[in-house]
């Protein structure tokens, strides 16, 4: 038995040299946790952690502890359950009982009443704000209702710093069964079946990678996990390597015995501090385990992983400048014609996939690659994770089967949107995607219709705009990140971007011209045939998709000078309603330029010369006597 | 080479295989539009301006996409047309519309595409975005880079990179404010720029763009004056001046390349301080005369001393043409042999030595066999200070795999690059080698079937490896022992394997012996007449090789034909028509004892500068004082001219036809930029002129072509060699006749010794003459610096001073803590020979114990330090080694 230094897990970790061996360790393990009655399951996943959820699991550890029941109880904190909207979340097993919005002040009542007693405490229940019925468990919440995990499967359950959490759950079993019962053609000629396609954002399909990396010459073969997730708004792959490393590393491990790689990377961005901490303890617990190193589980294959800490630029997540920077050089992508899958990382076959795909894979060894192809569109398979964020009313990371319908995922999952506004549009692919109106909220979510819609899959970020969203300032707001992101090294993306959002400047600033939307256009078009890595390529889908759809939109910004949105500075005023204002003063001492005048209580007046249009005296007055006009 | 067909725009293209579109198109005379492509870097497809479309396919960039048989490519279509519209447009806006201020105007590759894109002024105008003016670096001596100009292509940075390995330049931050900057964005001359040029012979655009070149009004293709590599120049001249110099693409050797001398260091040919008329010494002081007057004066004073009391030393920076004119003007017309140069001063070993092993004293094979070596063992020699261009290829060698052993007392630029650095005690190369030789033999990792089939006196050799045990050999070079098994295992097993050296080696009481060792190790290694293999000695000046070649020493007549021989004797005394000595003549280093022993009373001095070059030179200077006549001739007055008695003008490489012979045994053109500058005349002009005045016959020459073929009639090794032939064909010696294309590698079939084996010379150890003790407890070793030649006659005439302007004495920091000495401080560096003031520069290059100096700088004159004991056989000073103590001034 030993103690984890960084952990309060008790294990006991030992060198696994068979398969019978793991089946066995597999039952000791199961058999031991039979015995605790009640085991607390606190979320510490980062949009819970945010709201306190780690002081929680350290003060339900300590009633655990003190706990002088007869019963064995334990409090244990678990990765992501994907409803952030309602965190801190906190999940009572066996039960199953599902808490939200769990605060402090909770926490010796949840221990008490249902850890020691059995009993629910209903006021920590989710409502529906439709029905207005309290839900007990997860399986009763609409949000999870239709989501279907398979990638997510584990994450809310498994403890991500115990490999043993891992182990009950099935862990390792694909492992175990593709070095006992297949050979690296049968597994890629299962992944072959599942028709899995890059969760990445590009949707190549993984077998074609993997059997040409396979077939490549070369005595060294890398595989590389891109955890590089840049995306604003997005937190898929987080959530997995945060809640559940295990499958990644697992899905890594089968990849790398497939291929015939003896060493894999798993490139992480240093600003998800808790997803290498977790990855760093998982790959350690995996080599104590005999899962990764030397004759892995007693068999003549050996593999291990390393973490390399990315420093932050958005395009590292391109593949080539990915396994530059892995290469300690400038993270910069280059031309593709020589492919990575026979000159890769130190000019040799390399292998990457991103992290929801490695996070497939066990998946797909254990239950067939025909069940995974079962599920999903004719070309897309599986699942697919979002983080859906925006201005909707539940914000969190959902997994649904390929091919459900946007409004699904909106209003099913998401509950419409917030304060009861009009849906505008959502944004799905990340920086480089592009905006689908409500006229397309019918469309099913899969890598081809989306790109159809002139947006693409990405990652899976799906952010929701409602009425108030101005769609220019949208796309000028995306491409201005791209414009901070872009490595400079081709001429159209370093060039092109600014041009572009040059032009959205003048557009938003008042001084759109005519042309100005061709203009636009033209040079989209160039980024999108010219560019040099995807990056580029995609870099004009957030301008090109929103005058795709709401052409109006910026017509009226360009010609009438409006913003129908009230966003754009230059395109709107600030008046005061005269019969609302009540005199009180605040916006007249809150202004920084000394533009709003009247004696008190009597209506005031902007002065529009001065006025620079900051939106002080709107967010300040009290009785909203202040509008956009 | 196989060969595919493809259709551009429907018209049928034959390329080579693995040519890329762009480079198929180009070659068929296609323009195709492009900024970030360059011939000798490797394709990046950045500027996305070389789109076109190939049938059924789509967009590629041309210039990374590799034409492919029976592809249809097109270049010309709407979206083509619209991409590369659109792209170009995008660089223009951020570009200058000054064409006509810029230097680049006509020859700019973004005013190319502008112009065949064509450019809506208007247009551009709307898209330019409120001005981001950056500073302009104006730092460099002999370049400017504007940042305001340049389009991002990255060709500089690929060129510092890849080609040079220099990596001074690279892209600062990224995306729309990327910027080419030097490391912390430093002005470039405060980087580590070496000034080489090759990233603004590169710029498409006006970014980085030479200082103050006028555009020349005619080119001219000669050969660099500077080292022995032989660079292809190709010299601009503008009325009667030089104005540019650029790196000939067509040369075999640099292949455009140039190193910052050849590029740069052309600004001594027009210099106000040339001589430009005859100078007769009246009252010690110097007055000008008339051509007529110091010849008379010349062809008297001459006529009245014989052969005994006369010396020629002849001139390693002169042609060979005129190398053989002296050496004749000596021979035929002084009656002695006593004619030397200053290889004695270099390569004397060299020369020696390897004609003991292998028969012949020279490069064994040639610079471009650099590329498909596995192991280079460069001892001995600052290559990236001395051979810039061979220290190009050395580097460019190791990044293609190859194994790079650097053996030198001093951490050299070039160990940057090495799998394994030797830093020995300056003085024990044979130890050094003899050590590694013996693990090669212990370890049974020789060549047993080269040594039994081509060999001799092996047996003696190996029973004199024997002494050299680890222990000793640790104990003498300082070298650790785990390092000198893994060099020797290395060189051993990476074959073929090339060694080069340097005056590292030759510059000893023992050069020969040295030589002699590196000759052992590629004997025993089987490295020896095969290609990329060979005992390489890289020869310092430009045609130090052709000087020694056409006789310009005292014991052979030109092809190194002994003089002792009587039949060789009589074959030039039947073609010159006189009588002629078979004493062999004395050396460099004798003549001055000579002079100072009252034998010798004329000097006749082509192009040398013994003063600030020769060992001790205090010594030669007492010697030159006591001349009864002392004629320089010279391009400029030099330290040395101003003792003479005569000083005449000498025309420049530039200002005259003729050949060099380059350190691999190339003979190439000179050829004439501009007409001589003032009254100067060609060398070989002025020799014959003098002979003519003194009544001999064969001098009159009117042409250096007609010498060349008198010395192709009496030389066999340049039997084969013509102006001619050298117009179309790259010669290198021996090429006996003139349907033969001669020799890259020697030895291949057999040696040229009287054996036809190559010879392995028993060695023992023996420490340099001048130790450390307690009075004089440093080493002193002479080093070069790369902005620097010889005694800097030609160097400090321009901006390479600005790069360099005095003397450093490097001094490793503890000996400097332990004399209490700090950066820059002015020191005097005191041997039992003299006395020099020079600033120190501390640095770690430098061991512990051993410090080094140039002697560009006559101001801090080196060689009145260094000892002239000499090798008894080569008769070299130990320029290398001596004993020095520090004081503070």
């Amino acid at each position: 038995m030993s103690v984890d230094s960084n952990s309060r897990v008790v294990t006991s970790r030992r060198m696994i040299r068979s398969l019978e061996e793991l089946e066995r360790v597999r039952e000791e393990v199961r058999k031991r946790r039979s015995s605790v009655a009640r085991s607390v399951r606190v979320c510490i996943g980062t949009g819970c952690a945010a709201k306190g959820s780690r002081e929680l699991y350290e003060l339900f550890y300590k009633a655990a502890e003190e706990s002088g029941a007869e019963v064995e109880v334990e409090a244990k904190c678990v990765g992501c359950h994907g409803f952030c909207e309602r965190g801190p979340i906190v999940v009572i097993q066996p039960e199953n009982i599902f808490y939200q919005g769990v605060e402090e002040p909770d926490v010796g009542e949840i221990f008490r009443e249902t850890v020691i007693g059995g009993r629910v405490v209903e006021r920590l229940l989710y409502e529906d704000p439709g029905t207005g019925k309290k839900a007990r468990t997860e399986e009763e919440i609409s949000f999870y209702r239709v989501q279907e995990r398979i990638v997510l499967a584990g994450n809310g359950w498994i403890d991500p710093t115990d490999i043993e959490d891992c182990l009950c759950m099935g862990g390792y079993g694909a492992l175990a069964k593709a070095l006992s019962e297949m050979g690296p053609e049968e597994i890629i000629a299962e992944v072959e079946k599942s028709g899995l396609r890059g969760r990445g954002g590009g949707g190549f399909p993984t077998v074609r990678k993997w059997r040409s990396c396979r077939e490549a010459e070369g005595d060294m073969k890398y595989v590389i996990c891109n955890g590089d997730e840049g995306d604003p708004g997005a937190f898929m792959d987080r959530s997995i390597m945060e809640g559940n490393p295990h499958s990644v590393i697992e899905g890594m491990i089968i990849g790398a015995y497939a291929i015939g790689a003896a060493q894999g990377y798993i490139y992480v961005r240093n600003e998800y501090p808790l997803a290498v901490e977790h990855l760093r303890r998982a790959i350690e617990q995996a080599r104590e385990m005999g899962f990764l190193g030397e004759g892995i589980l007693g068999s003549s294959f050996s593999f291990d992983i390393r973490i390399n800490r990315g420093g932050g630029a958005f395009v590292c997540g391109e593949s080539t400048a990915l396994m530059a920077s892995l290469e300690g050089l400038v993270g910069e992508p280059r031309a593709k014609y020589v492919h990575t899958v026979e000159h890769g990382l130190h000019d040799r076959p390399t292998n990457l996939n991103n992290v929801e795909t490695w996070a497939n894979i066990p998946a797909i060894i254990n239950r067939g690659g025909e069940w995974f192809g079962s599920i999903g569109t004719e070309g897309s398979k599986g699942t697919k994770v979002f983080s859906l964020v925006g201005k909707i009313v539940n914000t969190g990371l959902v997994e649904v089967p390929m091919g459900m319908t946007l409004r699904q995922i909106v209003n099913e999952i998401g509950g419409g949107v917030k304060g009861g506004k009009a849906f505008k549009a959502v944004q799905t692919g990340g920086p480089s995607g592009g905006c689908i109106p409500a006229e397309h909220l019918d469309a099913r979510v899969d890598f081809d219709e989306l790109t159809k819609l002139g947006s693409m899959m990405g990652s899976g970020g799906m952010i929701v705009m409602d009425e108030d969203t101005c769609m220019v300032n949208i796309a000028k707001y995306f491409l201005g990140f791209l414009k901070d992101e872009s490595c400079g090294k081709c001429t159209p993306c370093r060039e092109g971007i600014p041009q572009m959002l040059y032009i959205l400047e003048r557009i938003t600033g008042g001084e759109g011209e005519e042309g100005d939307l061709t203009k636009l256009e033209v040079l989209g078009q160039l980024l999108s045939e010219a560019s040099l890595c995807a990056l580029g390529k995609t870099a004009a889908n957030p301008v090109l998709s929103t005058i795709r759809y709401f052409r109006g939109e910026y017509e009226e910004h360009i010609a009438e000078r409006r913003c129908p949105a009230k966003e754009c500075r230059g395109l709107f005023y600030y008046d005061i309603n005269a019969e609302v204002c009540t005199g009180c003063g605040i916006c007249r001492k809150n202004c920084p330029v000394d533009a709003i005048t009247g004696e008190r209580k009597s209506p005031h007046l902007i002065d529009q010369e001065q006025c620079t249009k900051c939106g002080t005296c709107f967010e300040k007055c009290p009785f909203t006597a202040i509008a956009k006009v | 080479m196989d060969k595919i067909t493809f259709t551009i725009d429907g018209q049928k293209i034959t390329a080579d295989k693995g040519m890329t579109i762009l480079e198929a198109a180009l070659e068929n005379g296609i323009y195709i539009p492009h900024l970030c492509y360059h011939p000798d870097l490797e394709p990046v497809g950045v500027c996305r301006l070389c789109m076109v479309e190939i049938e059924q396919r789509g967009l590629f960039t041309s210039c990374n996409t590799p034409a492919e048989p029976e592809i249809a490519v097109r270049t010309e279509t709407p979206e083509i047309e619209k991409v590369r519209r659109v792209t170009a447009e995008l660089l223009i806006v951020n570009h200058p519309f000054d064409c006509l201020i810029c230097e680049k105007n006509t020859n700019c590759e973004l005013q190319k595409i502008a112009h065949f894109i064509g450019i809506d002024e208007e247009h551009i105008n709307k898209m330019r975005k409120p001005e981001r003016i950056l500073p302009i670096d104006t730092s460099n001596p002999f370049f400017i880079y504007d940042p305001n100009r340049c389009v991002l292509c990255g060709i500089c940075v690929r060129t510092c990179r890849n080609t040079v390995s220099i990596s001074t330049l690279d892209f600062m931050d990224r995306g729309y404010n990327s910027i080419v900057s030097t490391f912390g964005n430093k002005p470039i001359l405060e980087s580590r720029c070496v000034s080489c040029g090759e990233c603004v012979a590169r710029c498409p655009v006006g970014s980085l763009k030479p200082k103050e070149t006028p555009i020349p009004s005619r080119e001219i293709k000669t050969t660099c004056p500077y080292c022995g590599v032989g660079c292809g120049l190709i010299l601009g001249s503008r009325g009667d001046k030089i104005v540019s110099s650029r790196g000939d693409i067509e040369n075999p050797i640099n292949k455009g390349q140039l190193c910052v001398k050849g590029r740069f260091g052309h600004e001594f040919i027009n210099h106000p301080e040339r001589l430009t008329t005859p100078l007769t010494k009246k009252d010690g002081l110097f007055v000008e005369t008339s051509w007529d007057e110091a010849l008379e004066l010349i062809a008297d004073k001459f006529s009245h001393y014989n052969g005994d009391q006369f010396v020629a030393l002849s001139s390693a920076k002169c042609t060979n043409e005129e190398n053989y004119i002296m050496q004749k003007f000596t021979r035929a017309v002084m009656g002695t042999n006593t004619i030397d140069h200053c290889a004695r001063l270099c390569h004397a070993p060299s020369v020696a030595g390897l004609a003991q092993s292998f028969g012949s004293g020279a490069m064994t094979n040639s610079i471009n066999e650099i590329q498909y070596t596995k192991s280079i063992f460069a001892i001995g020699t600052n290559t990236t200070s001395a051979h810039p261009v061979i220290a190009y290829k050395i580097k460019n060698a190791v990044k293609e795999g190859s194994k790079l052993i650097v053996a030198n007392p001093k951490e050299i630029d070039l160990c940057e690059f090495a799998d394994i650095f030797l830093q020995h005690r300056p003085g024990t190369d044979v130890a050094l080698l003899m050590g590694i030789m013996k693990v090669i033999v212990d370890e049974n990792l020789y060549d047993r079937d080269f040594i039994n089939k081509r060999c001799e006196n092996f047996t003696d050799f190996k029973s004199s490896l024997d002494n050299f045990t680890l222990d000793f050999v640790e104990r003498i070079t300082g070298v650790h022992r785990d390092k000198i098994i893994q060099a020797a295992v290395t060189y051993a097993t990476h074959k073929p394997g090339m060694l080069f050296y340097a005056m590292g080696i030759t510059q000893h009481t023992h050069g020969t012996d040295n030589v002699l060792a590196t000759s052992n190790i590629a004997l025993l290694t089987g490295n020896i007449g095969k290609p990329s293999t060979g005992v390489n000695p890289l020869r310092g000046q430009n045609n130090v090789q052709g000087a020694c070649d056409l006789g310009a020493l005292p014991n052979v007549y030109p092809g190194y034909q002994k003089v002792d021989v009587p039949a060789i004797k009589q074959k030039f005394e039947k073609a010159w028509n006189c009588t002629l000595s078979e004493e062999p003549g004395l050396t460099h280093t004798e003549i001055f004892d000579s002079i100072l022993e009252g034998k010798i009373k004329v000097l006749y001095q082509m192009g040398e500068n013994p003063v600030i070059s020769e060992a001790n030179a205090s010594h030669v200077i007492k010697a030159i004082e006591q001349l009864e006549f002392f004629v320089a001739q010279d391009i400029f007055l030099t330290e040395t001219a101003r003792y003479a008695d005569v000083v005449l003008p000498a025309s420049s490489f530039a200002e005259k036809d003729g050949t060099f012979t380059n350190t691999e045994r190339r003979v190439q053109r000179v050829r004439k930029a501009i007409e001589p500058l003032g009254e100067s005349k060609p060398d070989w002009q002025i020799t014959c002129e003098i002979a003519k005045r003194m009544g001999k016959e064969g001098f009159d020459f009117t042409h250096p072509v007609q010498i060349m073929d008198e010395i192709a009639s009496l030389t066999p090794s340049y039997g084969g060699i013509s102006y001619e032939r050298l117009e179309y064909h790259d010669l290198q010696w021996p090429c006996p006749n003139d349907t033969h294309m001669g020799t890259p590698i020697l030895h291949s079939e057999s040696f040229a010794t009287a054996s036809g084996k190559g010879k392995f010379m028993p060695l023992t150890y023996k420490p340099s003459f001048e130790l450390p003790d307690d009075d004089y407890p440093l080493i002193l070793t002479t080093d070069r610096s790369l902005y620097h030649f010889h005694t800097a006659t030609m160097t400090r005439k321009g901006g390479l001073v600005k790069l360099r302007d005095r003397e450093l004495v490097e001094i490793n920091p503890q000996d400097a803590e332990e004399l209490g000495l700090t950066n820059a401080q002015l020191v005097k560096v005191i041997s039992r020979r003299g006395v020099v003031k020079s600033q120190i520069k501390i640095t770690d290059v430098s061991q512990k114990g051993v410090i080094s100096m140039t002697f560009h700088f006559a101001e801090s004159p080196t060689n009145l330090l260094t000892n002239d004991a000499i090798d008894p056989v080569a008769k070299i000073p130990e320029t290398k080694v001596c004993a020095v103590r520090i004081e503070k001034v």
